[in-house]
């Protein structure tokens, strides 16, 4: 238990281990710890900003998906209104146009029965006339009865 | 144990010789063979076998913590990283807690002095018979293996602390900061000699008691494992194992207060307003 060289030995010795520890045992332990607690402190804050994006993304789809409905239901409902008017439109047209027909087929008939029984006055009185004639041959001047034949055709 | 004559104070007596290598007084040097020639010697000896040892263990820290820094990365650490990585996260929280300057040496220091007091401490807990009986058939004639329990070994660390105390004290508060502080408090400058010697002692308690709380602790715990190899062989283990076993406690405790005490020191070397 004598005090001797060994004191300054190893105060010499502690010197030197202290500025190797200092040199090269602390400095990269600590940096590589802090480097790595701040790639897990951004991971953790990055995993969190990703669920926030994630929460906001499904509320922006549900949202979409919302809208999208209504959009359909507006488009199906107009879609049929629609329809029932252009059913409605064809159904007025296409009873006017029989309307039209049915008139112009009337008004054609109505000509043709003119137009029948003008021919068959005519034919009437062509064979009055004829009968008369042959009847009246001799005492009847077919001249100067014509003017009262004709009157009489007319009138028929 | 060469000797035939085996006594008790004898024994104890042989363990506690350190291997000393130092100028006999007629002038050359060489190996003391007696613990009378080691007295002899004076200052102008070394002691082998704790430097020897201080410097293997230290040695061995820096090695295997200089490899692990080495292989630091940012992934994730496993087996002997993790453990480094622990200790270096312990130190750093303790100096964070009671440092508020900024000095890249503290934390090294801190890291260093608790490894290597833990680690020469730990050396307390090999059973005090082995590994002087293994260098004794080499033909070494004296070890001691703990070199906390060479006051040599606790008071060149201290010594490092002090003179580190007052360089760190002498460059952030300038030397008339430094002397206003030694002698302005607690009294006045009317009482500048009290004061003087007031905070002398302060200063002066410092180092000496850093290594003689390190010394005392460690020298009384191996002379109780010596004792308790006095005891007949079959009988030791009930004694040496719950000492053991609280020894290390006492390991760990010891390097602890060793290392917050100088982050301490330092802290207050480093404080500009008193």
């Amino acid at each position: 238990m004598n005090i001797n060289l060994t004191l300054i030995g190893q105060t010499i010795m502690f010197a030197m281990f202290v500025w190797f520890c200092m040199k090269f045992v602390w400095p990269p332990l600590v940096e590589a710890m802090a480097a790595r607690k701040k790639a897990i402190e951004d991971g953790l804050k990055a995993a969190e900003l990703g669920k926030e994006e994630h929460a906001l993304a499904q509320k922006n789809a549900e949202d979409l998906i919302e809208t999208s409905k209504t959009q359909a239901a507006e488009i199906i409902a107009n879609a049929d209104k629609q329809a029932s008017v252009m059913i409605d439109n064809a159904k007025g047209a296409a009873s006017e146009e029989a309307d039209k027909i049915k008139a112009q087929a009337k008004s054609e008939l109505d000509q043709e029965v003119v137009k029948a029984r003008n021919e068959l006055r005519d034919q009437v009185s062509t064979l009055v006339m004829q009968g008369v004639n042959s009847v009246l041959d001799k005492e009847v001047d077919s001249k100067t009865h014509k003017d009262m034949l004709s009157k009489l055709s007319q009138s028929l | 144990m060469a000797s035939g004559e085996l006594t008790s104070s004898a024994y104890i007596k042989h363990h506690l010789q350190n291997l000393t290598f130092g100028k006999f007084p007629d002038g050359h040097w060489g190996f003391a063979h007696t613990s009378q020639e080691a007295a002899d010697m004076g200052f102008m000896a070394v002691h082998v076998d704790t430097l020897g040892f201080s410097f293997v263990l230290g040695a061995l820290f820096l090695f295997f913590f200089a490899r692990a820094a080495k292989k630091a990365s940012i992934e994730a650490p496993s087996g002997f990283q993790n453990f480094v990585e622990s200790i270096v996260d312990f130190i750093d929280e303790n100096v964070r807690g009671s440092f508020n300057g900024k000095n890249p040496l503290v934390a090294p220091l801190a890291l260093t002095t608790f490894i290597w007091i833990v680690l020469m401490n730990t050396m307390d807990l090999v059973p005090v018979d082995w590994l002087p009986t293994l260098f004794a058939a080499m033909g070494v004639e004296y070890l001691k293996v703990v070199p906390t329990t060479d006051p040599n070994a606790t008071f060149g660390m201290s010594i490092g602390i002090f003179i580190l105390i007052l360089y760190y004290s002498i460059k952030e508060k300038g030397l008339g900061g430094f002397a206003g502080e030694l002698t302005l408090h607690p009294f006045g400058k009317w009482m500048l000699p009290a004061n003087l010697f007031l905070e002398g002692v302060n200063l002066l308690a410092k180092p000496v008691s850093l290594a003689l709380r390190l010394f005392g602790n460690m020298y009384a715990g191996e002379m109780i494992f010596i004792l308790i190899a006095l005891l007949p062989f079959w009988i030791q283990w009930s004694l040496s194992l719950p000492w053991a076993i609280f020894h290390i406690l006492i390991v760990l405790l010891q390097a602890f207060i060793f290392m917050t005490l100088v982050i301490v020191y330092m802290d207050m070397a480093h404080q500009k307003e008193h």
